[in-house]
């Protein structure tokens, strides 16, 4: 038989009586969770800003012709000597095509599948940039921009003009950032480019590309397919990169080794490209949890602390409570449901907190030439943090209340009212 | 007259530092609205004995019954019901809840047993005060009242169930003469005429010698 509205009431006189403890006590928890949840946040967004930003640029899986030895040598395919150990040497790469054979068929194909967000083909050219009798070397991409700004959030990169003036436009280019300083030019000036072969084309900025890595900066620059195409002088199939956007990340290992075989093409996923970013991603969230659950603990350990004091204080208390008919469940309950009153309290006001922070962070300038789009610093607000943060609190003043309500329920009120 | 109380054959031992027999074979009853009180020196075992009838105590051997049913062998949660229906405790020292008010810490025995109202609660604790002359400190915190009158609400409180017998480890041990005067005479008018039942440890010789009966021990043995 439990007496919750005598409990309660016993247990908020106590905690009313020790307002100051009882502050501190919710006060470790508020600081704990407010901190869990500000650095949980602002460390997810940075670190979800960082993997956008590799994530964003990068294919999931990119399917291009590889300039590279035969597997398989024609000594190895003459059956005379298949018994026989050959060794080969000084093998030279074979001479393969660098289009896609059949790209278009293939295209189609991969944007049929379901687990394929979209395609993109990409035929890359080496050009040079021509400033009076300077020319410079660089790379020229023509992309679908449409497509790319979908996928690939191209538009994120575009620190002037738009993908829709490029789109829009039958020689338009968005020249890299370094070499619009380089050869002081801006939207709306030309720029002429050669081909190796020496054709000279002149085409107009209608943008300024800038991925913040500058090497890339400054030899990249794009303009549609179909303007490289006729630059370069190849059909409208000629494509030499086709690079997939899936639905889930996780299948493009699978799915990138299926297209190396069916098609005879290299075909790279994004996990092998950048392997050493996975292992970043994953030890900066191991060291956010580590030091989140340390804030956590800590304040877990406060709560003991001082819910130990109060049953040392309220020795007399409980002996009364006891000897008047209160069972040692009784006794239990009302210093657990202190602690929990504590916790519930401290932990709302930890999440308050912890959002009122988060929103400062968010609007904190962070401007950076890597990051041409982030103007603040980035905040990630995830409910789960949240629902993570008060569960933890209950959890941990549960338990840090737990122990010494359990004390508490075990003291002898004979010892007690004798020894006075 | 009907058995309120009733004790068979108890034996208790203290096993540390070592193992001492303190409460030897001890029997006997008390009746309704009895007014006994136990007398003997120090160490001898009264305190012992009645921590033991208060059930706070639960290791012992022989037999506690009461209102005729065995107590003995209940489990601690059972206990703590029966201790808080049927018994009332006066300690030495007052014992109140420091930081509730006279009128919350004589309502709290009654609060935890839940058969009243809020409202006939407050009035019964109302009643109380006013019978003990303290109706005028009910809203006073208990650590700023003076000793006597600490002493009369955990009387008050004791009384708040209606219970069978109040049990008092030397309730006027910690007063002067006047309040354990007052102390006694209200003991005396509850036995009289309310008919409860009273089971008092005392040093006082003057004190016990107004009882109806004294109970008296030595080494663990009661003598008469």
């Amino acid at each position: 038989m439990i007496n919750w509205k005598v409990i309660l009431s016993i247990a908020k006189t106590h905690l009313l009586s020790k307002f100051k403890q009882t502050s501190i006590a919710a006060l470790g928890v508020t600081f704990g969770i407010g901190a869990y949840i500000t650095l949980v946040s602002f460390m997810t967004g940075l670190n979800k800003m960082l993997d956008d930003l590799i994530l964003n640029q990068t294919p999931h899986i990119h399917i291009y012709n590889e300039i590279e030895p035969s597997k398989k040598q024609p000594v190895d395919l003459f059956e005379a000597y298949n018994s026989s150990i050959n060794i080969v040497h000084s093998i030279k790469p074979k001479l393969v095509q660098k289009k896609i054979y059949n790209a278009l068929p293939l295209l189609n194909y991969l944007r049929e599948n379901e687990d394929v967000r979209g395609a993109v083909p990409q035929l890359k050219a080496q050009i040079f940039y021509i400033s009076g009798s300077i020319e410079l070397g660089g790379n020229l991409t023509g992309i679908q921009v449409l497509e790319e700004a979908r996928l690939f959030d191209i538009q994120d990169y575009i620190v002037k003009g738009s993908p829709k003036a490029l789109s829009n436009s039958n020689n338009g280019i968005l020249l890299g950032a370094g070499i619009a300083s380089k050869m002081s030019l801006d939207i709306g000036d030309k720029v002429q480019i050669s081909t190796i072969k020496g054709d000279v084309f002149p085409l107009k900025i209608v943008g300024i590309y800038q991925s913040g890595i500058a090497d890339i900066d400054a030899v990249q620059s794009f303009t549609n397919l179909k303007t490289v195409q006729r630059i370069l002088g190849e059909p409208d199939n000629f494509i030499t990169d086709i690079n997939v956007k899936l639905n889930n990340i996780d299948l493009a290992p699978a799915m990138s080794k299926k297209i190396e075989q069916q098609f005879n093409l290299k075909a790279i996923d994004v996990k092998t490209a950048n392997a050493q970013f996975e292992t970043g991603t994953t030890i900066r969230n191991l060291i956010t949890y580590a030091v989140s659950i340390t804030l956590l603990i800590v304040a877990g350990f406060g709560i003991y602390n001082i819910l130990n004091m109060f049953i040392y204080e309220k020795m007399n208390d409980i002996a009364i409570l006891k000897a008047t008919g209160f069972s040692g469940d009784d006794v239990l309950l009302i210093f657990m449901s202190q602690a929990i009153i504590i916790g519930l309290i401290g932990g709302c006001l930890g999440l308050f907190v912890g959002l009122m922070l988060s929103n400062l962070i968010d609007t904190i300038p962070f401007e950076t030439e890597a990051l041409p789009t982030i103007e603040t610093y980035p905040v990630n607000y995830n409910g789960w943090f949240y629902v993570i943060g008060i569960t933890f609190a209950m959890l941990s003043t549960f338990l840090a209340g737990y122990l010494p309500a359990k004390k508490a329920k075990k003291i002898d009120a004979v010892s007690i009212i004798r020894g006075q | 007259m009907s058995v309120v109380f009733e004790v068979k054959h108890i034996n208790k031992y203290f096993r540390k530092p070592v193992l001492f027999h303190v409460l030897k074979d001890i029997s006997f009853k008390v009746k309704k609205s009895e007014f006994v009180s136990i007398m003997g020196k120090s160490g001898c075992g009264k305190s012992t004995l009645l921590y033991i009838l208060s059930t706070m105590d639960t290791d012992y051997e022989g037999e506690l019954f009461l209102n005729n049913k065995l107590i003995t062998g209940n489990s601690r949660n059972e206990l703590a019901y029966l201790r808080n229906k049927y018994i009332g405790f006066v300690f030495q020292f007052h014992y109140l809840l420091s930081e509730f008010s006279v009128l919350e810490n004589v309502m709290l025995p009654a609060k935890k047993l839940g058969e009243k109202s809020f409202e006939e609660i407050e009035f019964d604790a109302m009643e109380k005060l006013k019978m003990l002359n303290i109706k005028h400190l009910a809203n006073k915190k208990a650590y700023r009242i003076s000793g006597g009158e600490k002493q009369r609400v955990s009387i008050a409180r004791a009384l708040i169930n209606n219970p069978s017998i109040v049990m008092g480890d030397e309730p006027t041990g910690n007063l002067d003469s006047h309040n354990a005067e007052n102390v006694f005479n209200i003991f005396k008018e509850l036995s009289q005429q309310k008919g409860l039942s009273l089971l008092v440890v005392t040093h006082d010789q003057d004190f016990a010698k107004k009882t109806d009966r004294i109970i008296q021990m030595e080494d663990g043995k009661i003598l008469t």
